[in-house]
Order: C-alpha cells, then structure tokens, then sequence
C-alpha cells in the first residue's frame, strides 16, 4: 500500500512538471513578443525603452534555458510569478478565488451524489418506465451544456419566479442555481452507472440469501445494495471532479461568481499567460490530489483491488 | 446488427438527418436572410410571423437557428475527426508498441488528463489565440486524451487474439498485421465513439462560443446565439431557450444513437 502510494504520488509529480514544461515551451513557439503582452498586446503603443525594461524586470533577455529553470525553481518555491495585466502576485490572487471554486465543486458533487443515488435506488429493476428515465437522463447529461442550463434556470427561477438570484450572491442562496447547475448533469453520469452495479448487486448471490432470511425488498435495496451502487461512484469520483472543474468555468461566468474558472476565463480572454499557467496547474494538482484520494478509498472501501 | 430499429434510434436518426437537411440546404427550411437586420421587428417574442422570435437587431431566431447548424455540425465533426485521429495515433502506438513505448505514451495521455475537459482547450487556446478554427481544435485535442484510452485497451485485447496470433504464424509483416487484422476489429468500436463523440464535441464548441472564444455574434452559431441572447435574458428568453434545443436536439440525438450502436456491437460481441 505504502509502495503503491509512494507511486502514485511521484507520477503526480511527473505530471506537474510535465505541464509546468509544456506551457513553458508551447509558449514560446507562438509569434508575438511576450514584452509586448505585458505591456497590455499588439494594440499598446509601448516605447523601446519600455519594452526593454520589461524584457530586464522579466529576464526575457536571458537564454531561453535559463529563463526555463528560472520558471521552474520558482515554481519548487511555490512562487508562481506576476499577472501581466493585474501586476499582482499570481499565488496571492489564486488563492484568493480558489475557495469560491472549491466549495462550489464539492457542494455539486455531494448533491450529484444524493441524486443519483436516490435515481439509481428507485429505478433499477423497476420495469420499462425507470429503465428509459435512466437512460434518458444520462442522455441528457451529455448533450445539455452547463451554460444552457443555467441560463434555462436563471429564465425560471430569477426572471419569472423571482425566487432565486440570478447573480450569484455571497451565502447559500447563492449557491443554488450554480450547483444544481453543476450537479444535475453529473448526476445523470452517475445515476446510470450506480444502476448497473446496483442491478447486479441485486441479483448476487447474497441479495437472495437475505430476502431467503426474510428481509423485504426494500430493505435488501437500501441497506445491502447501497453499497454496491457506491463503489463505482466512488471511483468515478475523481473523474467526476474534473468534469466539475472544466464545468465550474462555464458556471461561475454565467453566475458572475468569483472562481478560479472565471479568473481562467478572463486571463484566456487577455491572455495574462502567467494567470493562465498559475490555474492549470492549481486545477492540475487539484484534480492529481482528488484522483490519488479516491484511488485510495476505493482500494479501502474494496480490498479485492489491493491484491491484483 | 440486423435486428430492428426500435423507435429511440428512428428518433435519433430523424433529428440528425434534419439537421443535415438544415445544414446541407438551411433555404429549403427558411427563405428569410440569417444576417438580415430589421430594427422595427427588434426583441418580437414568438409568434405565427417570427416562430422563435427575434433578436436585438430584428432577425429571425429561427432562421438563424437553422443556418446555425451547419456551422455547429461542421465544427462538431471536425473536432471529433481531430480528436479521433490524435487518439488513434497515441492509441494504436501504445496499443501494438513495446512496454517502453506503452509506458511513454501512457504518461503523456496522463499529462493531458490532468486538465480535465475545457481546461486543456482553455490553455490551448490562450497560447494560439481565439477563434473558430482555434477552437475546434482546442475541443479536438481535449477529447483526445479520453478515446486513446480507450483505442489502447482496444488494441491491446486485439493483439491477443488468436486470429493475430494466426497472423504471426503465417508470417505476416507488422505493417500487414496492423492494416489487415489489428484495425478492422478495432474500427467498430472506434466509430461508435465518434459518434458519442460529435455530441459532445457539440455541446464544448457551444460552450467555447458561449465564452467568447469560437464562433462570434453576429454569426449564426448557436453557442454565439446564445452568447448573444446573455445580455437579454431577463426580457427576451427566447433568444437563449431556442437555439440551446437546437444543441441539446443534435447533442442528444448523436449521444443517443452511439450509445444504441454501443449496445448493438456489445451484444454481438457476446
């Protein structure tokens, strides 16, 4: 176990440094002069002077491999440098948005849980009716985008109902519209593989022995089956956590909601390349971190796995 | 594969053939101009006149729907043939290659993975720049990662198969495996996940759109439809509830066909 953890976290690393390296090279193959870009893109009409002193500030007169080392030994003291258009420490400004985005994506994956829980409780084996609302759910799970969807609540709830806000205001409240938002989808995702496994689990070998004891049906569905409908959700639930990320720049734009997806978003827009490669790798050693987790508690949760 | 078509699948194929009809000739559906402004008819909810509604500028939101989906379509298709083609170059090459090169090959699908979904086209879009051809590739190569995971395992269980193993002792060339027995068998499966795949290439070129970073207003896409329609919301639902069917119409319908073709060559399979 302690071998197998040891492993993992060092692929983690090899991943962080793969991507930290990636962008530091893609970058430098686009056209462009990244002083230039500092200095607000190609529409600025920024003096020679000025531009040499930003090469000077950011040692982009050095050669292109010590400016990579130079990146890559900041980085290993946690030092992820200087947005270009907000001059302020990229570190200091992802930390400042990451909460927002973390409470989102884990308010959204408990709920996507309790849905498709419940949906894969009272449908599986339920006959034609349950059958269809799964698969139809999950259907729907991917084909309808998050910005739809939250736009279709935001039509309901904000402008005809008036019960929730459409800008997402500090506090539970909120919170609402953008988890839903997030958690629906997710749950369709979910709901459909927690039914398969529930559906199996249903027809083992112990499931008969306990209705043979006499238990009801009921009760050999929520108290034995649950279990058997968990394990696969808890293995999705690193993939599901990524599929939130990606999802909560969508969200968090259209609810006006401060996040790390939205900060990505708008240093995409201005390409602020420093804020850009700061997120993706924040988001990368989320989603590493969340992945190695579930690893972990599947391989507890099921101790077949720790032997193959 | 000869059984019935049940009547999800004629649903599904149904839509997708309208809107090929829409994108191949959108004039057979509509005579009115997508671009066509007329700022007396501005912000017109639904009506015999205006199915849809109109825009901000008075143009028909069902006109634009229709023209919509050839560029939605086009995008969708090509993005999956970008993601489809990286993947079985990473798939196939991890799949028949040695252990080091497996080896290799897996960690660079792991890099890609670890930006998950729009992440990945976000990065590859602020180092190449916005814009629809952008884009699409952006959607492409986050998709890549996903399917050559998959291509991999394919090729793998393939190449244990007796029928190589048949290959090998005829004397076969590696090259003649490949073409001639590895990627026959493993094109089935590969096609049904570019069919799942044209759906959500769909539903993240919308997205990408929607952002700002694809296809922009005034052009008759429906993610910039709905990008458009934002500013709106709160008076004008429908400029952002009509073109949304439209993606969830062909996301759906696509999603909905690869998943019974899944079903079809899994039942074959057993």
């Amino acid at each position: 176990m302690l071998r197998w953890l040891g492993l993992r976290i060092a692929g983690g690393v090899f991943v962080l440094w793969a991507v930290a390296t990636l962008i530091f090279f893609a970058l430098r193959l686009i056209p462009g002069d990244p002083a230039q870009a500092i200095l607000g893109g190609p529409g600025s009409q920024a003096s020679p002077e000025a531009l040499a002193q930003v090469r000077l500030d950011y040692g982009l007169d050095q050669p292109l491999a010590a400016q990579y080392f130079g990146a890559l030994g900041r980085l290993l003291r946690g030092d992820l440098g200087t947005s270009y258009a907000l001059k302020t420490d990229v570190g200091a400004l992802i930390l400042d948005q990451f909460w927002g985005t973390l409470v989102l994506t884990l308010a959204a994956l408990a709920a996507a849980w309790i849905f498709a829980l419940g949906l894969a409780l009272w449908t599986t084996r339920g006959g034609w009716l349950s059958d269809r609302v799964g698969s139809g759910m999950e259907i729907m799970a991917a084909a309808v985008p998050h910005f739809w969807l939250a736009s279709v609540f935001i039509i309901v709830f904000s402008s005809w109902l008036g019960w929730l806000p459409a800008i997402s205001v500090p506090g539970p409240i909120g919170l609402v519209l953008p988890v839903l938002t997030l958690a629906i989808p997710l749950a369709g995702f979910l709901g459909q593989v927690m039914r398969e496994s529930l559906a199996d689990a249903l027809e083992s070998p112990f499931a008969l022995s306990a209705r043979a004891r006499g238990e009801s049906e009921t009760g050999v569905r929520w108290y034995h089956g649950i279990r058997h409908a968990a394990l696969p959700g808890i293995s999705l639930s690193g993939w599901a956590f990524g599929a939130l990320l990606s999802g909560a720049v969508v969200v968090e734009t259209v609810f006006a909601r401060p996040g790390l997806g939205r900060t990505l978003l708008n240093a995409v827009t201005i390409r602020d390349i420093p804020v850009v490669t700061g997120v993706a790798l924040v988001s990368a050693l989320a989603f590493i971190l969340v992945t190695v987790v579930t690893d972990l508690v599947d391989r507890i949760a099921d101790p077949r796995l720790g032997t193959s | 594969m000869k059984s019935k078509l049940r009547p999800g699948e004629i649903v599904a194929i149904a839509t997708l053939a309208l809107l090929a009809v829409a994108a191949i000739a959108p004039g057979l559906l509509s005579t009115l101009d997508p671009l066509g402004i007329d700022p007396g008819q501005a912000f017109r909810p639904p009506s015999a006149g205006h199915w849809f509604g109109t825009d901000e500028s008075g143009r028909d939101i069902y006109t634009r729907v229709i023209h919509g989906a050839r560029a939605s379509l086009i995008i969708g298709v090509v993005a999956t043939v970008i993601g489809i083609g990286l993947a079985l170059l990473l798939g196939v090459a991890a799949g028949i290659g040695g252990r080091g090169t497996d080896f290799a090959l897996t960690r660079v699908s792991e890099v890609l993975f670890a930006l998950p979904g729009l992440l990945l086209a976000l990065v590859f879009i602020a180092i190449a720049g916005p814009g629809i051809a952008t884009s699409t590739i952006a959607v492409g190569l986050a998709t890549a990662p996903g399917y050559a995971r998959i291509i991999r395992s394919q090729v793998r269980a393939i190449r244990g198969a007796p029928y190589v193993e048949a290959a090998i002792v005829l004397g076969r060339a590696p090259g003649h495996r490949l073409t001639r027995t590895i990627l026959p068998n493993a094109i089935a499966p590969v096609f049904v996940l570019a069919t799942l795949g044209v759906g959500q290439a769909i539903v993240w070129a919308s997205s990408l759109s929607y952002l700002g970073l694809g296809a922009v207003p005034p052009a008759a896409e429906w993610g910039a439809m709905l990008a458009a329609g934002r500013t709106y919301i709160g008076t004008a639902w429908w400029m952002t509830v009509f073109p949304g069917i439209a993606i969830v119409l062909a996301a759906g319908a696509a999603t909905a066909l690869g998943r019974s073709l899944q079903n079809r060559t899994r039942q074959v399979n057993r």
